[in-house]
């Protein structure tokens, strides 16, 4: 699945999207599996109560599965307006 | 529903009038416009990240919603990416219903939902560097009283 990163966290992380192959059933099995690649990673997804997540583009939970999705995003809270 | 997602400026005075002229069953038009403002002491320029296609999503969604509660003849959002100096239109939203209390509430309703649930992030440049804004409490409670 495509895994895309915006504001602060595609700073932190280093690039804007990438490709990932992962068997993990929610966006937390996710996370974890990105903490434990990199010191990066692991600083970026450090506190995730300043992180929100989209699900093929619906905004959703950190519990919520990932399995057969095309596009996950980890983001900031939005400040639009 | 008229939803836009664009670099370039808009024209303010010809979209307002635009949008009111094709409202015949409608008394009221309520309209809001963003401006960049100063407010970082310096600042030099604003930057807004967005979501392409989630972003277009997300704000057809809020004025569906917006549709649904309000008896709105028709709504339309306007929100600007990239880079903006102090001054600049960042956004504009309208809505046209018959009675002015339903255009008033669904234009904050608008305003209240994209500004915390439109995927779009403001960067500002000052001469000290870039700081990423922060989003407020205040703007998700803003969310609750709907």
């Amino acid at each position: 699945m495509d895994v895309l990163y915006f504001a602060w966290v595609r700073e932190r992380i280093g690039i804007p999207r990438e490709r990932v192959d992962t068997n993990a059933a929610t966006v937390m099995d996710l996370v974890e599996e990105l903490r434990a690649r990199e010191e990066r990673y692991a600083a970026a997804f450090a506190d995730l109560s300043a992180l929100r997540v989209a699900v093929d583009q619906t905004l959703t939970e950190f519990d919520a599965p990932i399995s057969g999705s095309r596009e996950i995003a980890f983001f900031p809270p939005m400040t639009g307006g | 529903m008229d939803v836009r997602v664009q670099e370039a400026p808009f024209d303010f005075g010809v979209e307002a009038a635009t949008f009111a002229s094709g409202c015949a069953s409608s008394g009221a038009v309520v309209t809001f416009t963003g401006i960049v403002r100063d407010v970082a002491d310096g600042l030099k320029a604003m930057e807004i990240e967005h979501y392409p296609g989630m972003t277009e999503a997300a704000l057809s969604q809020i004025a569906s919603e917006a549709k649904e509660r309000w008896s709105l003849e028709k709504a339309l959002i306007i929100h600007r990416h990239g880079r903006l100096a102090p001054g600049e239109m960042i956004m504009m939203v309208a809505a046209a219903a018959p009675h002015r209390k339903d255009a008033f509430e669904a234009a904050e309703f608008l305003m209240d939902f994209l500004k915390s649930r439109a995927p779009f992030w403001k960067r500002e440049i000052t001469r000290d560097g870039a700081t990423w804004v922060g989003a407020k409490d205040a703007d998700e409670e803003a969310l609750r009283r709907w």
